[in-house]
């Protein structure tokens, strides 16, 4: 199973800063293995984020986004003590579920 | 470096591209939005992936921002942070114009969310980046050349 996400999120002035690291291979099934055969892609392809239950981002994914993504948004309106969650599907049906509180 | 043990990881390799195509085949779930996406990641070029996104000619903005290193070294690790300054912004999305696969990520800016998202990309050569946004059903973009010196996409 997946690697658990680092998630940082802070407060400053009503608007939260949150980061996420999560651990995925990304494989943009461009490469070949040395047999010369396509590495078929492995990508994170949705990535959703919740603020005490309310969708506030929705992010749809292709190969083209790097290994070990990292992902940094704004959001308005959350004060220290509010519950980030993140998840993501991959394309092989793999998922991953995180949550941490607003700093 | 034994020559047993790459013919293993070899045969294994194999074994799980079927496995991964099979799975593929069965697909994941995704809802009506995602398919739609989906259709332009599959885009060979910016104007098939604009097309795919509905957003067939965008007009160029200001208020579009790019924040980019002029110069990445590794193209496998590329920061491009976008900012829209526009309002109603509903959507935010990454082309990059010599990708194999243009489309990059999509992102929705739902109710609480600052039109203002960052990520790391792979890049293949270097290349122009176009940041799309939706605002307002309108579509809206800006442009920025990023020069690689080490591609992220072949092996």
């Amino acid at each position: 199973m997946a690697d658990p996400m680092k998630i940082r999120a802070t407060v400053k002035d009503g608007v939260a800063d949150v980061r996420v690291l999560i651990a995925h291979e990304m494989e943009s099934g461009q490469r070949r293995d040395p047999a010369g055969k396509l590495i078929p892609a492995w990508h994170i392809t949705e990535v959703t984020a919740t603020l005490n239950g309310q969708p506030v981002m929705k992010a749809y994914w292709g190969p083209a986004i790097s290994k070990n993504p990292l992902l940094q948004f704004k959001v308005k309106g959350a004060k220290p003590g509010d519950k980030i969650v993140i998840s993501w599907v991959d394309n092989k049906g793999d998922k991953r579920s995180d949550e941490t509180t607003i700093a | 470096m034994n020559p047993t043990r790459r013919q293993t990881l070899q045969a294994a390799g194999g074994t799980g591209l079927m496995a991964a195509l099979a799975a593929f085949g069965l697909s994941v779930p995704v809802t009506a939005r995602a398919q739609g996406v989906a259709g332009a990641f599959q885009a060979k070029s910016v104007s098939d992936a604009l097309k795919g996104l509905g957003a067939a000619a965008p007009a160029e903005s200001k208020d579009v921002v790019i924040n980019s290193p002029d110069i990445a070294e590794n193209g496998a690790v590329v920061p491009v942070a976008i900012k829209s300054n526009i309002p109603k912004t509903e959507s935010i999305m990454l082309l990059v114009d010599k990708n194999p696969q243009p489309l990059a990520g999509a992102y929705d800016v739902l109710a609480g969310m600052e039109p203002e998202v960052s990520s790391r990309i792979k890049m293949g050569q270097s290349s122009d980046v176009i940041a799309l946004v939706k605002a307002d059903g309108k579509y809206y973009m800006a442009k920025k050349e990023i020069k690689i010196t080490l591609g992220g996409c072949g092996g």
